[in-house]
């Protein structure tokens, strides 16, 4: 039982940076705990992969400690570290029948045949590839290969980790589905410490028992799906999960009330005075965002989409642009509508980082 | 219901390469045809001679037999060699080469420079190179001791004819691997990682079957021009020793020029022109379809 904690990691790939801008991945820490599927969830080029690479030991961090369980393993190289990791595109060995490909780690780290026939067989079966053992790797589909380098990944029973870099790019999407949830069951059978990489909130929501948003090198938010949907803990967490993203509307707070665009609306919590000069925003999903016939916050109607399962109005509530959802038993729209904000779901930001309040 | 027009016009457009390509090669191959089915006896006079001259030249007892039958032993001994030499040594230098930095423009300008230097200029190069007198390399050799004579001595002029070919053409060896090498996805050298793989094992079961394909290039483009070589030989040794460094290329030379023996010279071209068509032919073959084979 290892858990993984990064202690103080960051990276920079030249030399110390002045300041925080200047990392790839800003300093973090975290203890990834054993047991656990973890989703990376940020847009391209955010540090995830550097993230990943870190851990795996492909990239070794410029500051910080990494430790498996107890032991510093910040330096060490990645064949010594108990690490699987699958990559983007599927890495099959060519020559090599599927059967040889699963056991190569394990070949590599010299383990008896026999242990080996059986750990293959096992995992073939996991994954469904018993059939294909005997076949070369290379004809197979690119959704086979991919299974073969996750069954490359998993092979080893001594792995502290496995590490997923996007592995469901290249897979058609209705097997990504199958593909996903055969991960889930394999993360369930085998008890390890999962983390997947991903810039597909479904992918990660569905997936993760805890998500990580990154954004421009920094872990903004860790937390569970629920937590990241009603409690984003960053204006960038509002916008990324969720679809659409959260409302955000510049606002004046004054205890249990926020002025905004000239309205006053009640608050979820009372806040204390915030600091002049600062980028003071309120925050809401157009989930807790309702149309409604009785008392409300006047808006001017730009446009309506109906998504089927909702409908969503587009408004402007004294210029400021807001997504609400319409109820179901509200036909017709006219150019004006009021809406109703769900104060215990609305939440206050600073400088895009949510400000706790006290309870009521 | 129309029919479908038959415009057989786009025909013409191929003429005028059919006129570059019979003037070219057709009409040159025919000619030799030409002289190897005939005898002359001086004045322009030609007499049907029939399939005697390929009898002669494949028949090892008559002295034209004998003669084709060691040229072809002494080149097929000479492109197995450089071959033997060359690709091993072409892989391993690409492996060394350096991958990313400014030292990769200057390493590989550096290692294709012997492929620029025109064929009778390396002769050149290397016939006083090697002279034991004021040659660099012949003098040291001599002055550390050993007998090295490329005029008078066959293994020194084997030796020195091998050497000159790894030199000038192992660079077109390195190249080819080097770009097969750098199509290699980091993902392959990264996964080699997590699962442990041993330099040897990356080298085994990611390098040499990324690889596979442009060896094949790699080997044929070597096997024709070793089989074919003539202008380095014919000016570092002129075929010496003897006829230690006489290759087929240099044979056909003396018997067609020097003797104005056409018509054993003309079945000589022909045999030897089916046979570096053969080999090729074979060698791409077997290596396509073993490849097919193991998709499967």
């Amino acid at each position: 039982m290892t858990s993984i904690t990064l202690d103080h990691i960051a990276h920079s790939y030249m030399g110390k940076p002045k300041d925080d801008s200047g990392y790839q991945l800003k300093p973090l820490n975290h203890v990834w705990e054993h047991g656990l599927a973890y989703a990376l969830l940020g847009p391209s080029g955010c540090g995830k992969t550097t993230l990943l690479n870190v851990i795996s030991g492909l990239v070794i961090p410029s500051e910080g400690r990494l430790l498996f369980g107890e032991r510093d393993v910040t330096r060490l190289p990645t064949e010594q570290r108990n690490i699987a990791q699958v990559f983007q595109f599927p890495v099959i060995y060519d020559t090599m029948t599927v059967a040889e490909n699963l056991a190569f780690p394990l070949k590599n780290r010299r383990q008896p045949r026999l242990v080996i026939e059986k750990r293959v067989a096992e995992i073939a079966d996991m994954l469904d590839l018993t059939a294909d053992l005997n076949r070369r790797a290379r004809g197979l589909t690119a959704d086979a290969k991919q299974k073969i380098s996750l069954g490359r990944g998993l092979v080893r029973s001594d792995v502290s980790a496995v590490l997923f870099d996007e592995p469901l790019t290249v897979i058609d999407p209705a097997l990504k589905w199958e593909l996903r949830s055969k991960l889930k069951r394999v993360h369930r059978a085998l008890d390890l410490l999962m983390i997947y990489v991903t810039h597909d909130q479904i992918e990660a929501l569905t997936f993760a028992d805890k998500v990580v948003v990154m954004n421009d090198g920094r872990a903004v938010q860790i937390g569970t799906p629920a937590e990241l949907f009603y409690q984003p803990e960053h204006t960038f967490v509002g916008y990324f999960i969720g679809s659409p993203g959260m409302n955000f509307l510049p606002a004046e707070v004054r205890g249990a009330r926020a002025h905004v665009a000239g309205f006053e609306m009640a608050l979820g919590a009372t806040y204390a005075d915030m600091p002049k000069g600062r980028n003071i925003q309120v925050g809401v999903r157009p989930e807790f965002v309702a149309g409604t016939r009785g008392a409300g916050l006047p808006a001017q109607v730009r446009r309506v989409s109906d998504l089927g399962r909702k409908r969503l109005a587009y408004v402007s509530l004294a210029g400021h642009p807001l997504v609400a959802t319409l109820p179901h038993d509200m036909e017709s729209v006219g150019e004006t509508l009021n809406i109703a904000i769900d104060a215990a779901n609305t939440h206050v930001y600073l400088d895009d980082v949510r400000v706790a309040g006290r309870a009521p | 219901m129309t029919a479908k027009p038959i415009n057989n016009r786009a025909w013409f457009f191929v003429l005028p390469v059919l006129g570059f390509v019979l003037f070219s090669s057709i009409v040159p191959t025919m000619t030799v045809v030409n002289y190897s089915v005939q005898d002359t006896m001086g004045a322009n006079n030609f007499f049907w001679n029939g399939d005697q001259w390929f009898r002669d030249l494949l028949n090892p007892t008559t002295a034209i037999g004998q003669r084709f039958n060691d040229a072809l032993f002494r080149t097929l001994a000479f492109s197995l060699t450089c071959l033997v030499i060359e690709i091993p040594l072409g892989i391993a230098i690409a492996l060394c080469a350096p991958r990313k930095g400014w030292a990769v423009g200057p390493s590989l300008v550096v290692v294709a420079l012997p492929m620029l230097i025109p064929w009778n200029v390396v002769g050149t190069i290397w016939q006083i190179f090697t002279r034991e007198d004021i040659g660099l390399y012949g003098a040291a050799l001599n002055g550390l001791g050993l007998h090295y004579n490329v005029t008078q001595d066959a293994i020194s002029a084997w030796t020195t004819i091998v050497v000159m070919d790894v030199w000038h053409w192992t660079p077109l060896v390195i190249l080819l691997s080097y770009a097969g090498l750098r199509a290699i996805p980091d993902a392959y050298y990264q996964a080699a990682r997590i699962d442990g793989a041993s330099r040897w094992a990356v080298f085994l079961n990611i390098e040499l079957p990324k690889l596979q394909k442009v060896l094949v290039i790699a080997v044929l483009l070597r096997f024709m021009q070793t089989f074919m070589i003539y202008t380095e030989p014919f000016v570092v040794t002129g075929g010496g020793p003897g006829s230690a460094t006489t290759f087929l290329s240099i044979d056909l030379d003396k018997i067609a020029l020097g003797q104005v023996d056409l018509g054993n010279a003309a079945a000589m071209s022909l045999v030897y022109y089916l046979i570096t068509l053969t080999v090729c032919y074979v060698f791409f073959t077997i290596m396509t379809q073993l490849e097919r084979r193991r998709d499967v």
